[in-house]
């Protein structure tokens, strides 16, 4: 079957967020799962970082899939070198704070918080001051070439990528 | 895309950047524009290791952008060979050169004291190595990691004492665990006074069609991480290949006297990876992990105190240091590998150098003085290290013919028969039958990267291939192998990358080629790398063969003198010599 041969996830890639797979059969259903859909928040996990090869397939992805370039700058998700390839990779990603720090930081509402708690960028809004980067103590905001904020948007493109199962979706619990 | 070739000049201490747009255009990158910018810079009959020898780096169009795509090729006027100089390693050189902006990277002159250059973007400095002059390569990492930024994006490559004491077969380490390691190119580095580089960027690749270039992606993503068209480079490893070549009769020992060794068991790559292999890494932008890391613990004390060293290790240097040297113990082997490492030397080479010098030892070519009394023996560990040291420090007449290689080595003290050197170069761990000897003859850098004579020996012994398809083979490698090398691609993946994957791959960037250009192209390649050859003054036809290979037993059985003249026959015809 060909599920069967589809890493874990990159069916993310192309519905990025639809965590719903399967065919429904009736409206209610479909009714009952899109409530489902917008209550439960999924977020990225680093679930095994020590099994990270430092491969970067996972910043690629996201720059890729989110850009439209090649690029380790525009990634939202960030894997360090610490002392070289001799030393343990480290990977940073957003934590999805229940009260994050980045979005009091904004001064323009660039970064806007929705009520099931997730974080949305409107670009057009940023100024690239950078307050939101320096509220982070987790580094997990960074600012890209034209000086505007990239915030992960917990979309799963890296999952799909990563070739070690380093990464997870979860859904968050209320 | 890019078109860049940053020019840097040792002599004044200047660089300045050209677009060469015409250059990419035809040749397409790599080692396509590698080796026209080496018939352009290197004047004819050059002494390698002279100012006036340049050296050369380039990436090709795929490289950052696709998985594998890891590699970046140098050129130069290798000193151990005096022709062409050509070797390729992975690690972060790709994508930081690909980042920097500079798709290609010639260095010219040479300084007048220790240096290293600092390349970010456009922003490219010659600074004082003085202090770090003498230093091992892997410590020299260390330091520079401090000094400079781009963690995380930058790539260093650097030589150790092996390139500053101009060991013809010193090499670059790249990233601490890979290596511009064949023909000496850390030696070129060394007669520049130039002991590192440290190269990042901030620039991203923009592609014409972004949706197009995610499904291209997407596919070959899932074909180098899903088939098993790469399951052995990421399971156990290059090494894997310890245990099959032994059991073929393919695994040279003692110095190519025998073709299976006893220990071959004791230091597989099954045995490395269940006891000591403690994590893979990768290359940037390839999801395998092909990295092997051992763990050498040994004590230094009673109370449970030891030192960790971690190793990285593949099937040639297991070879090498191993099999061909006797040496049974996985540690030994590691132990070995590691002052190679330090050293900045090749391992190969290193090991065919210390492999001859043993047997010249015991059938009296050379004398227990000549070896300042060093016991060089099979399988005594102590002694090839200290043996190393020798050959880096060039401590006497004869160290110093070890350090310019083995066809040198046995010009001055004879047992030429038994210098098992192709082309000037060390030999790979292959004794598979005429495929092998007559492909690293040939082989545009007498590497058996260039046409894999050894799997076309493999193949033979099963389905008793003739001559002439062997020949084929062969041609055909080397050529299609110049396209790929052009992208440049890890040779690992070479198997995703179909001529169909490589066309689709390249129109998703915005570079149409047909089947047909890509052919004439890769004969293009050869072409000109054998008129560099042959401007250096290599011939193919006069090309010395260690008799050696016609004692032992291989793959295919004993391999006949005629049998390899009457492929080089073929062969110049086919060539159309």
């Amino acid at each position: 079957m060909e599920s069967s041969e589809t890493p874990e996830g990159l069916d993310a890639v192309t519905a990025p967020m639809n965590p719903v797979k399967d065919v429904v059969e009736d409206e209610s259903k479909i009714a009952e799962q899109k409530k489902a859909k917008r209550k439960k928040m999924r977020r990225l996990k680093v679930a095994h970082p020590e099994r990270c090869i430092g491969c970067l397939s996972c910043m690629f992805a996201c720059s890729r899939i989110n850009t439209g370039r090649a690029s380790l700058a525009r990634s939202a998700i960030k894997v360090k070198t610490q002392g070289g390839l001799e030393g343990d990779f480290a990977v940073v990603v957003c934590h999805a704070c229940k009260d994050p720090p980045c979005v009091a930081a904004c001064p323009t509402g660039a970064l806007e918080q929705r009520e099931d708690g997730r974080v949305v960028f409107h670009r057009d809004l940023c100024q690239g001051c950078g307050a939101c980067a320096d509220a982070c103590l987790i580094r997990a905001i960074s600012l890209d070439a034209e000086g505007k904020a990239i915030k992960c948007k917990h979309c799963g493109a890296c999952v799909a990528f990563c070739p070690h199962g380093v990464l997870e979706m979860e859904e968050v619990e209320d | 895309m890019l078109r860049r070739v940053l020019y840097i000049d040792l002599n004044k201490g200047e660089s300045f950047v050209e677009d060469r747009y015409d250059l990419f255009e035809e040749w397409l990158g790599g080692t396509g524009v590698a080796t026209q910018l080496l018939l352009e810079e290197c004047p004819a009959g050059i002494e390698p290791l002279s100012p006036e020898a340049p050296i050369i780096f380039s990436i090709g169009p795929l490289n950052a952008l696709f998985p594998a795509m890891t590699k970046t090729v140098a050129t130069f006027k290798s000193p151990l060979s005096g022709e062409l100089g050509e070797s390729y390693a992975g690690g972060r050189l790709a994508m930081a050169m690909r980042f920097a902006g500079h798709e290609s990277i010639v260095i010219r002159g040479a300084a007048d004291r220790p240096v290293y250059i600092s390349i970010r973007d456009d922003d490219v400095q010659i600074k004082d190595a003085r202090s770090i002059w003498g230093i091992p390569a892997t410590v020299v990492g260390y330091i520079l990691r401090d000094v400079e930024t781009g963690v995380g994006r930058r790539s260093i490559i650097r030589i150790g004492p092996g390139g500053e004491m101009l060991v013809k077969y010193a090499g670059v380490v790249v990233d601490t665990y890979r290596h511009f390691g064949r023909l000496g190119l850390g030696a070129a580095f060394g007669s520049k006074k130039l002991k590192a580089i440290v190269i990042s960027g901030t620039e991203d690749v923009e592609v014409p069609d972004p949706r197009r270039y995610r499904e291209i992606y997407k596919g070959l993503y899932k074909t180098v991480v899903q088939t098993d068209a790469m399951e052995k480079y990421h399971d156990i490893g290059t090494p894997i290949n310890i245990n099959v070549l032994n059991q073929l009769k393919g695994l040279p020992t003692r110095n190519f006297q025998e073709s299976s060794f006893e220990g071959a068991e004791k230091i597989s790559g099954e045995v490395l990876a269940d006891d000591y292999l403690f994590r893979r890494v990768s290359c940037a932008h390839c999801p395998i992990g092909c990295i092997h890391i051992g763990m050498l613990k040994t004590s230094f004390s009673r109370e449970h105190e030891y030192e960790i060293r971690k190793i990285s290790y593949d099937f040639e240097l297991i070879y090498a240091l191993g099999s061909n040297l006797g040496v049974s113990s996985p540690e030994g082997v590691l132990e070995l590998i590691e002052a190679c490492e330090r050293q900045g030397i090749d391992a190969i080479s290193t090991g065919v150098v210390l492999a001859w010098a043993t047997e010249a030892l015991e059938r009296g070519i050379i004398t227990p003085e000549d070896a300042l009394g060093v016991k060089l023996q099979w399988n005594d560990v102590n002694e090839y290290l200290k043996a190393i040291d020798n050959i880096v420090k060039k401590q006497n007449e004869f160290y110093s013919a070890l350090a310019e290689g083995v066809e040198a080595a046995s010009e001055k003290y004879g047992g030429g028969d038994f210098a098992m050197a192709l082309g000037k170069n060390e030999v790979p761990g292959y004794h598979t039958g005429p495929a092998s000897i007559f492909g690293l003859t040939v082989g545009v850098r007498h590497s058996h990267l260039d046409n894999a004579g050894y799997s076309i020996d493999q193949k033979a012994a099963k389905k008793n291939l003739s001559p002439e398809e062997m020949v084929d083979a062969i041609i055909k490698e080397d050529d299609s192998r110049g396209v790929y090398n052009s992208l440049v691609g890890c040779l690992f993946a070479r198997g995703v990358y179909s001529t169909e994957k490589i066309i689709e791959a390249l129109a998703s960037v915005g570079i149409e080629r047909t089947e047909e250009e890509l052919e004439v192209l890769g004969r293009k390649i050869f072409d000109e790398k054998y008129r560099f050859k042959r401007r250096e003054g290599f011939d193919p036809e006069r090309a010395r063969i260690p008799h050696r290979f016609y004692e032992t037993i291989s793959t295919m059985g004993m391999v006949d003198p005629e049998t390899i003249e009457t492929m080089m026959k073929i062969y110049r015809r086919r060539r159309g010599w």
